[in-house]
């Protein structure tokens, strides 16, 4: 009820000043983008970025409050960049900073991909895509691997359909729902170039950074530490050579594959624990993570051909 | 004669805020939206047509008056009612309903009176609107 409120009548005294520290303080929005900071390892441009439409939003409401012109901004994005750079995530705290400034109602998060807009015969598209979006409204929608959307070898697929819908409702509908397109850069490209239109409703293009091997290493420190495990020194070591070899290898997904690295890192501690005929273990071994574990990693023995 | 069904139906029509702000009542409490539509105002006509699918996992109340300004564009001369159906364990049922739209002129009902056996009388009532085939019961 409250914020429905908010969002119909508007503040609807006006003065002549405004408090825009209060209103920062009021909408609590120095704690997420410092969760933002703190929780995401690198990602500088990004985190410059939403900083940036951060501030821009809250000067908006300010500027409503003293009865200047806000017409509502565009806030549909665009997150380009490798996978497991971090997108999702972002777009997570995109949506808990728009909720705070009061430009979405809700603040949720509703992930898709080409499957569930696209529907599989005539007719299926349509009423498909309005249900995601009707789901979505109130909120973020996040379209992972938008440009999927677009097929230009078939000329007779739907995903066009779910595009044209999908556009409707972002320039009609810009009140109730932010629209996030996220995927690989090159390609994401080559989808805007073939459609215009929605390019052109795009108003912020997030680019994000394939991380450094440092940054990947104080992920996966941060990782384990949530894990409730921890490297021994070998184990840095040999994570420290792990890095830079994984990198080279393909299906490279930056901080995606550390986690599936330590799963696996996880797995082979399992089983030397239980393989070590002592019955007893103690909560440091249960704990540690060691060189070992890692180095029996296929990444290295391919290094070695 | 305004027919009252459902909840709200003494009371004057709701205006589209007060309808939205109902329907954001609903999703608070994890209840699913569905939309109907009839030209049959018979009280015991418990099953109007459904307008499209009953919307489950809605956060936000925008997609369901979307819906609603569709069905009321294509059925601008019907009764339209909002149901709010609780999935919870031992409800399971319909905890909110009511009507959103209804014709501007409600001829009302004629009731009958039908003599049987020993001259009591068995009553029934029939909507004057439904005597006209479907569809064509609320022209203007």
């Amino acid at each position: 009820m409250s914020d429905l409120a908010l969002d119909v009548c508007g503040p609807d005294e006006i003065s002549e000043s405004v408090d825009v520290q209060a209103l920062s303080a009021d909408t609590h929005i120095g704690d997420v983008l410092g969760e933002l900071e703190r929780e995401l390892v690198g990602l500088k441009p990004v985190k410059a970025r939403v900083r940036d439409i951060a501030a821009l939003l809250l000067i908006e409401r300010a500027r409503k409050q003293v009865g200047l012109a806000a017409g509502s901004p565009s806030l549909h994005m665009s997150f380009t960049g490798n996978p497991g750079t971090g997108k999702t995530t972002v777009a997570l705290r995109m949506a808990q900073i728009l909720h705070r400034l009061g430009y979405v109602r809700k603040g949720h998060v509703v992930a898709v991909t080409r499957d569930d807009l696209v529907g599989q015969y005539i007719g299926h598209t349509a009423p498909k895509t309005r249900e995601v979006l009707k789901k979505a409204m109130g909120g973020v929608l996040f379209i992972d691997e938008a440009y999927y959307l677009y097929r230009p070898e078939n000329e007779r697929d739907y995903g066009q359909e779910a595009i044209e819908i999908l556009l409707q409702v972002m320039e009609n509908q810009r009140d109730d729902l932010v629209v996030i397109l996220a995927g690989y850069r090159d390609r994401m490209e080559t989808f805007f170039r073939s459609n215009p239109g929605l390019s052109s409703r795009i108003a912020h293009h997030l680019d994000f950074p394939d991380y450094s091997p440092q940054e990947l290493e104080a992920i996966a420190a941060r990782m384990l530490d949530s894990m409730q495990y921890r490297l021994s020194a070998s184990g840095t070591a040999a994570l420290r050579d792990y890095i830079p070899l994984r990198m080279r290898q393909v299906h490279f997904a930056n901080a995606r594959s550390i986690r599936n690295a330590l799963d696996r890192a996880r797995l082979r501690q399992a089983n030397r624990l239980l393989a070590s005929s002592g019955s007893k273990l103690t909560r440091e071994e249960l704990m540690t993570i060691e060189g070992e574990d890692i180095r029996a990693s296929r990444v290295f023995s391919r290094g070695d051909q | 004669m305004r027919i009252t069904q459902g909840t709200f139906s003494f009371l004057p029509d709701l205006s589209d805020l007060e309808i939205r702000a109902q329907i954001g009542y609903a999703l608070d409490q994890g209840w699913a939206i569905g939309i109907e539509y009839t030209d049959d105002p018979h009280p015991r006509n418990s099953y109007w047509e459904m307008w499209g699918n009953p919307m489950f996992d809605l956060r936000d109340g925008a997609g369901a008056m979307a819906e609603l300004g569709a069905c009321r564009r294509t059925h601008p001369r019907t009764y339209i009612r909002v149901n709010a159906f609780d999935s919870t364990r031992g409800f399971e049922t319909t905890r909110l309903s009511f009507i959103v739209q209804r014709p501007v002129d409600e001829p009302g009902f004629l009731l009958k009176r039908h003599e049987v056996e020993g001259r009591r009388i068995q009553y029934t009532i029939e909507s004057y609107a439904a005597c006209a085939p479907e569809g064509r019961r609320y022209q203007e």
